[in-house]
């Protein structure tokens, strides 16, 4: 009974030290006491982030080999890149709380855990590319901004890393649907296609309604979320709108206007049930999204080995190596 | 398919000359000199860097993170270490 009674006590003082830690905007590290609730929360959205960085790699990366100059084929290469990039960082984030990268890796491919719906849109176009980095990275950036100043250190820090780098991924998206727009009608056409394609898409980033998201109250609390959906969809709509205007485009919402009484533009309504069927597996791509990760995870695995057996083989025969970085240490 | 993975490394970046290294994140290698290469693929795609220490993580040894642990309790009550304990009239150039 008194033991009990201790440990009630021990864990009542950790969890009023955790409440008192996020309260001061400090932040959390990864071997502080959570509840476990905080810590299943985060691997989840650290994760599903990663995922969504991975995935997202596939719809860009069909256009590499069509490029349609070295310079856009460059530019390219960097931005699905950094994707990979940024699925790593987070993926190390997420080791942090526990989790075990291979067993992530499973979890996507095995449908066990979920990436973000936009990934699930096909790329018809060059244009598409463009409007990527304009729409679906402008969306992402509006959305991890806020996420700097997660509760949750290393995953704070894995996106200050990320949206300085998103930064670039908007421009070249932006000044790529500028030159097409300054070019011939044909390519005009295209990037207005490609933008009432992934408009919509692109509102869905930012999840379901305040009223039918579930866990957004605690998440605030803890400093998981700083804004809810709603504030963020509306804060893309704002900033996009002169960005269409700019370049020429229709955004494709009968209803989007400004309210001057609101100070914020009106718009139409998402189709939610789309945003459903594409986040359970019914999109136009999922399966395709997901075979593609599979196969190169399995044809990887004897790469994987081989190194594996040559590090076994090899282990200590890097003296120089060694010599060089003790002579480095400060 | 292989049921080993390839270890954790720590990675630690020197900025540019004159600084410390700094920790930055982790990443999977087979061995240390994969573990380099992974590291400047990954974290100095903008020049962020001009040095790269890479370590297990496995050897690293870490203090305990909770707050009740008495570590860093030996300079809490040391006011004396630092120069504003010291009253020094205002008048006494230099100092």
């Amino acid at each position: 009974m008194t033991t009990t009674s201790d440990e009630d006590l021990a864990v009542l003082a950790l969890e009023g030290r955790f409440e008192d830690t996020i309260a001061a905007m400090s932040r959390i590290e990864p071997r502080d006491w959570m509840p476990e609730a905080y810590r299943a929360t985060m691997v989840r959205q650290i994760a599903q982030h990663a995922h969504s960085e991975i995935i997202g790699m596939q719809p860009e990366g069909n256009w590499i080999t069509r490029a349609p100059s070295l310079r856009r084929k460059a530019i390219l290469l960097a931005k699905v890149q950094d994707e990979a990039g940024h699925g790593m960082y987070l993926y190390s984030a997420a080791e942090t709380l526990g989790a075990d990268r291979a067993d992530l890796t499973m979890r996507l491919i095995t449908s066990r855990q979920k990436y973000s719906s936009i990934f699930n849109y096909p790329t018809l176009s060059y244009a598409d590319v463009g409007v990527i980095g304009w729409l679906v990275d402008g969306a992402a950036i509006c959305n991890q901004v806020p996420l700097c100043r997660s509760s949750y250190g290393p995953y704070a820090r894995a996106m200050i890393r990320i949206c300085k780098e998103e930064s670039f991924h908007q421009r070249q998206g932006y000044e790529l649907l500028l030159t097409m727009m300054r070019g011939t009608q044909a390519q005009r056409d295209m990037v207005q296609d490609a933008t009432d394609r992934f408009w919509w898409p692109s509102l869905m980033m930012f999840g379901p309604p305040d009223d039918a998201s579930p866990n957004s109250e605690r998440s605030m609390r803890w400093g998981i979320k700083r804004h809810s959906n709603d504030e963020l969809r509306q804060r893309f709509v704002d900033m996009t709108v002169p960005q269409a205007e700019k370049l020429g485009v229709t955004l494709p919402d009968p209803e989007l206007r400004w309210n001057e009484a609101r100070g914020h533009h009106d718009f139409g309504q998402v189709d939610w049930d789309e945003f459903k069927a594409v986040v359970s597996g019914n999109g136009p791509c999922n399966a395709q999204r997901l075979a593609r990760r599979k196969s190169a995870h399995d044809e990887g695995a004897w790469v994987r080995e081989a190194a594996l057996a040559h590090a076994a083989k090899h282990g200590d025969e890097h003296p120089e190596r060694a010599g060089v970085a003790r002579g480095d240490k400060s | 398919m292989t049921d080993q993975s390839w270890p954790l490394y720590e990675v630690f970046l020197r900025g540019k000359r004159g600084l410390n290294h700094v920790h930055v994140g982790s990443l999977h290698a087979a061995d240390p000199e994969m573990a380099l290469h992974h590291a400047r693929d990954l974290y100095t795609r903008r020049n962020e860097g001009v040095s790269i220490w890479v370590v297990r993580a496995a050897d690293i040894t870490a203090s305990s993170p909770d707050e009740k642990d008495p570590f860093f309790k030996p300079s809490g009550d040391k006011v004396y270490r630092h120069p504003t304990f010291y009253d020094i009239p205002d008048d006494v150039p230099h100092m």
